[in-house]
């Protein structure tokens, strides 16, 4: 069955922002590859984690929203355990209401964004 | 003995006029609660980063499950801490 997902993962700090790049087109490339639809990709930088992971104070935050069949997500979160790049990750199925929340907050970040560059 | 209504106060008495709580997600119809969006969960938790109870923030028992879940992930991710001193 398809369903719409979130996930969140935290990239470990001592990757080179190419590298970074790089891993987040690779992930999304496995997403794409097994009929997957990317719905929203989002970069939140450097971050600073509310407690150390793995000894490291800080990670790359990234988001992935995407619509994919469910039996997926065990591939791919089995992708993420096995890759020592990603620190953390929290996959989350969403609801109608969920799915509408995001779409609002997509567009206050597209705002913001814009507002930011004028 | 002086009868009660002879008892006359200078000050009127302070009564408890403590306003009533409401959940707030029910008065705003938020229904989804981010787990992304830590600011706003840390109105629902203590100090020490602690889930604070219904009975004070005065969410209902629907919503506070949702609260506790997205707090919980939020701390998962690293966005809040398990533990804390001084959070506020």
């Amino acid at each position: 069955m398809v369903n719409q997902y979130e996930t969140v993962f935290i990239l470990t700090p001592v990757l080179s922002e190419d590298q970074v790049k790089e891993t987040v087109k690779a992930y999304e490339k496995l997403i794409t590859d097994n009929g997957g639809e990317m719905v929203n990709v989002e970069n939140w930088g450097m971050r600073k984690l509310a407690y150390p992971i793995q000894k490291k104070s800080t990670g790359f935050y990234n988001l992935f929203e995407y619509r994919v069949d469910g039996s997926f997500i065990e591939k791919f979160e089995l992708a993420m355990k096995r890759d020592e790049k990603v620190m953390r990750f929290l996959t989350v199925k969403l609801d109608k209401h969920a799915i509408a929340y995001n779409e609002k907050r997509r567009k206050k970040f597209a705002e913001s964004k814009k507002e930011e560059k004028a | 003995m002086a009868q009660n209504s002879d008892i006359r106060y200078l000050t009127p008495i302070a009564v408890d006029t403590t306003k009533k709580k409401y959940c707030r997600f029910k008065k705003n119809r938020i229904k989804y609660i981010d787990y992304k969006d830590a600011d706003f969960l840390l109105r629902f938790v203590n100090e020490q980063g602690k889930i604070l109870p219904r009975r004070i923030t005065g969410t209902s028992t629907k919503y506070q499950r949702k609260v506790a879940k997205a707090i919980k992930r939020a701390r998962h991710l690293a966005l809040m801490p398990y533990v804390a001193d001084l959070l506020k």
